[in-house]
């Protein structure tokens, strides 16, 4: 499943990378850590967090990640997403938390994307 | 191919720039056509290891060794040290402060990222001198 068939179904707002949706989403990680991400999330998965500094684009370019949602009505800085337009990283809001859009995504596109990613 | 050498400095305390040393580098590996698993895994070392100046030294610099057959990467540190370098491994401690924390930083598992990533890693700190991180990830690993 694309970036786009996804947003079309669950409503997010985009904040950078609006030319880059076609990019297919291979499975979701969600924290708040970023070591924990940078060691446990797999190439190509959207990434789930309510962090907002300029960093998570660090570890979404550094990982290959899909995009990155962040939750909780949070905004990105505005350094986050000059830098998410600089390294070509997708950046997306939800005004529902990590727990909602987790369970939206997982009725969305299983468990089958997770574990063969 | 020669050896090739980059270096970047790492400024302490720096959390809006920290990555910027890794993602250079990152960069120059992604134009060599190498496998992108084996850019990933020294992608991830490298970040944790300039996370770790960023988060508890003063400043630091990443040399970056380039060969056919290996990515070397040293990063050298002015600052406090590691006092036990044996539980700094351990995955969930840290002594990263409340404020790092809060950022998603500090998480306890920079060291054992670094060495799950890596083919060889060495350590060498002086408390109220530095530490010296030298890490080799090999190009042609098994997988590769």
């Amino acid at each position: 499943m694309t970036i786009e068939n996804i947003i079309k179904e669950l409503g997010w707002e985009v904040f950078a990378g609006a030319s880059l949706l076609q990019k297919p989403v291979k499975g979701v990680y969600a924290s708040d850590l970023l070591s924990d991400v940078m060691g446990r999330a797999r190439e190509g998965e959207l990434w789930v967090t309510m962090q907002t500094h300029k960093n998570i684009i660090a570890v979404a370019s550094l990982k290959d990640l899909a995009a990155i949602l962040i939750v909780n009505g949070g905004r990105p800085d505005e350094d986050t997403r000059q830098a998410a337009d600089a390294e070509n990283i997708v950046l997306l809001g939800s005004n529902a938390g990590t727990y909602i859009n987790c369970g939206l995504l997982y009725k969305l596109i299983g468990a089958d994307a997770m574990v063969s990613s | 191919m020669k050896e090739m050498t980059y270096e970047f400095p790492i400024e302490g305390g720096d959390f809006i720039k920290a990555g910027h040393a890794s993602s250079n580098v990152k960069k120059i590996l992604n134009q060599l056509s190498l496998d992108p698993a084996i850019i990933r895994r020294i992608a991830v070392a490298m970040y944790e290891a300039e996370v770790n100046v960023v988060a508890h030294a003063y400043r630091g610099t990443m040399k970056v060794f380039i060969s056919p057959a290996a990515i070397r990467v040293r990063v050298e540190d002015e600052g406090p040290g590691i006092p036990d370098i044996e539980k700094a491994m351990q995955e969930g401690y840290s002594t990263a402060s409340d404020k790092v924390r809060e950022m998603g930083f500090g998480a306890g598992m920079g060291l054992s990222n670094i060495k799950k990533n890596t083919d060889k890693l060495e350590i060498q700190s002086k408390i109220n001198q530095g530490t010296v991180i030298e890490m080799i990830t090999r190009i042609k690993s098994k997988g590769a």
